[in-house]
């Protein structure tokens, strides 16, 4: 077995109050492994406004501000510029949302920071729901998806919408650097979070983040269904530098069946739902392949 | 250095001279000529700050919060839609005690669309925990801008400001304004050096969860700074008045109210029209005065009480209406006297809503009403003054 890539070291003390089998926790350890200490990060309303635990406690080993909910990016260009006065122009700041609090309510702000080029980094990780306030549907819920404002009353009672699709609308920005990553390849996530550093200008991660009490499963498929995702290119792994779209990990073509059936939230699709799924996932992954530059 | 300029350009040289560093702002009217000519400046290399051009007031706020924790002196500007947009994103500046200093340029709320002067955006803004001074003139824009800094920067204080200028009255009238030297506000407003900021190196969290039997003791303390925050307005507009020769009032700015009978109680640019509607009916034997409010919060409540122990009838005019009450202004006044044995008659006057001109038939009729009513020992109201269809029509 080849030595690890991914750092030792720790920027967050144990003590998280997250979820067992918490995919956002690892989200951030990955990430913070991979950007080192001179680092701020700003969080919105989401799970990571309560994990670091009650004040005074504090998890982290780097410093964090919060913000209002739909205010990450706009906390972020103010975070930047207030270094840039000092002179610490070397420090990395990142924002640190939800899925909700990024396609939804916080979609302006990022728009805006990414347009001014703010030069910070911003992650969403993704647990598709707001779990936090107890898994509700977010424009990032897949179709299919049982949320408590997706109740299954019926056959077709689920998430009827589609997820919407951040990374498309962040490559709409021309944004220099853009990266899917997930806490099934902490390796894959640890070289594009450095890759990431040492660009300048606006940066975006979408992060995937397993949660097992909104995803209706077992804590210990975290890991299992985040390479499930990747594996039936339910969520492929691929980056774009400066609009060339690299595919970083090709998934084995499982099929989505693989990856729905650990999930209770997805247990009462039907067959030809799942058929339908399948369809959609294969054709956007021949898109996604057409995009991508061939590898040198 | 003196100059004829309007109140937006007041504002813009208030924070120039206080060496604003981190200025965030969406344009909005009446405002906007403060944010252009603040980006003219930094664009021009005369002000070393850096300008936002945030997609939203909302953000403003939010970047100016997140910069002001970071150590940053921070400025912005707004305008009633833009003002209350800002709403959540204020209570997170007083509630982070961050002292950041904002114009607000105040103006109807819509509907129906109005761009002209009213007082209701910032009145809606009361319990946000930020201090409110309304202004006068121009030059009381940008004195009360430096003033602001130094205040709000204060150890005890550390809360934000809100500079208002009424719409169209201020922000586009031009009068001569001084603009003190550079060299003397650097000597009265020192560097922006928090004790506790944002920095690699020292893992906080800002603004973390607190449990319940802790919540209370945060809002107690900015409740102490708010009630410091009195004596610290009135030392710093000492020390400016003996470094630049001048001052304005405190909360209360009272004219000619030493032997009044009657006293008016007005905010904002209405205040000059009093001054010489005061003057004119003292020519004619009538003891009328004016008691200006410079800030509704703090709200001035020992100087009202002082006031009242002197004079038999007190009128408060309005520039907003709180559905479903009154007047704030009205209120607050009523709220403040209430306590103690001899309470004047209190009567509140609404006018001047959607930028209506407050004229000096209007005051002077307010002042013929009140000392009318203060002698019958009647008062009713709310008064909605020069108001289609109603009677009291005085122009």
């Amino acid at each position: 077995m080849s030595p690890t890539t991914i750092p030792e070291e720790e920027y967050a003390h144990p003590g998280s109050t997250g979820c067992p089998g918490c995919g956002a926790n690892l989200v951030m350890r990955y990430l913070l492994k991979g950007l080192g200490d001179r680092t701020i990060i700003t969080i919105p309303a989401c799970c990571w406004a309560v994990m670091p635990g009650y004040w005074p406690s504090h998890c982290l080993k780097i410093p964090m501000v919060y913000c209002a909910f739909e205010a990450t990016g706009a906390s972020l260009s103010g975070i930047r510029a207030a270094l840039d006065v000092r002179g610490e122009e070397d420090v990395t700041v990142v924002g640190f949302a939800g899925d909700g609090g990024t396609v939804d309510i916080g979609l302006q702000a990022l728009s805006g920071a990414a347009e001014r080029q703010t030069d910070a980094i911003y992650v969403m990780y993704d647990n598709e729901a707001y779990m936090n306030t107890g898994i509700q549907r977010s424009g990032s819920t897949p179709w299919g998806a049982w949320t408590t404002t997706t109740p299954v009353k019926d056959a077709k009672g689920f998430k009827r919408e589609p997820k919407k699709d951040i990374m498309g609308i962040m490559a709409a920005h021309d944004v220099p650097y853009a990266a899917t990553v997930s806490v099934g390849h902490p390796e894959d996530f640890v070289k594009k979070i450095r890759k990431a550093k040492e660009v300048k200008g606006f940066r975006f991660i979408h992060a995937y983040s397993p949660c097992p009490p909104g995803w209706r499963m077992n804590p210990m498929k975290t890991i299992e269904v985040a390479k499930l995702a990747v594996d039936s290119r339910i969520f492929p792994l691929y980056e774009i530098v400066d609009g060339d779209l690299t595919i970083t990990r090709k998934g084995k073509g499982v099929p989505v069946s693989d990856y729905l059936s650990i999930q209770g939230r997805f247990s009462h699709l039907s067959d030809e739902d799942v058929a339908d799924i399948q369809r959609g996932v294969d054709q956007a992954y021949a898109e996604l392949e057409k995009r991508a530059v061939p590898k040198k | 250095m003196r100059k004829v300029m309007t109140g937006n350009y007041a504002s813009a040289y208030g924070a120039k001279v206080s060496r604003a560093e981190v200025i965030a702002a969406y344009p909005i009217t009446p405002q906007t000529s403060i944010v252009e000519k603040l980006a003219e400046f930094v664009a021009a290399g005369e002000m070393k700050a850096k300008f936002i051009p945030v997609e939203s007031e909302h953000s403003a706020m939010a970047a100016c919060v997140s910069a002001s924790i970071a150590g940053a002196r921070t400025y912005t500007a707004t305008s009633s839609h833009g003002l209350t947009l800002m709403h959540e994103v204020l209570m997170w500046a007083s509630g982070a005690r961050l002292p950041i200093v904002m114009t607000n340029v105040s103006r109807a709320m819509a509907p129906p669309w109005s761009v002209w002067a009213d007082h209701m955006d910032s009145v809606a803004q009361r319990d946000t925990g930020w201090m409110q001074f309304f202004c006068e003139s121009n030059q009381e824009v940008l004195d009360t801008i430096i003033m602001a800094y130094k205040i709000c920067e204060s150890e005890h204080v550390m809360l934000p400001a809100m500079i208002i200028e009424d719409a169209f009255i201020l922000s586009h009238t031009s009068e001569p304004v001084d603009v003190p030297d550079q060299d003397m506000v650097d000597s009265f407003l020192p560097e922006y050096d928090p004790a506790v900021k944002l920095e690699v190196g020292n893992p906080m969290g800002f603004g973390s969860l607190v449990r319940p039997d802790q919540y209370m003791e945060f809002r107690y303390k900015a409740m102490k700074a708010m009630e410091s925050a009195r004596e610290r307005i009135a030392s710093v507009e000492d020390e400016f008045r003996r470094t630049f020769g001048r001052s304005y009032g405190g909360l209360l700015d009272e004219y000619r109210c030493e032997d009044a009978e009657v006293v008016l109680i007005v905010a904002g640019s209405a205040a000059g029209t009093t001054r010489e509607v005061v003057d004119s009916m003292r020519d004619r034997g009538i003891r009328v005065g004016l008691a200006r409010l410079r800030a509704l919060r703090p709200f001035p409540q020992e100087e009202l009480r002082a006031l009242a122990n002197r004079v038999r009838g007190i009128a408060v005019l309005d520039r907003s209406y709180t559905f479903g009450a009154a007047g704030a202004f009205y209120t607050e006044t009523c709220g403040s006297l209430y306590p103690q044995a001899k309470r004047p008659f209190v009567k509140n006057y609404i006018a001047g809503l959607g930028g209506r001109d407050i004229t000096p038939g209007i005051i002077e009729g307010i002042f013929s009403d009140m000392i009318d009513a203060t002698d019958r020992g009647e008062v009713a109201g709310p008064e909605w003054v020069d108001v289609a269809g109603l009677e009291r029509r005085w122009r």
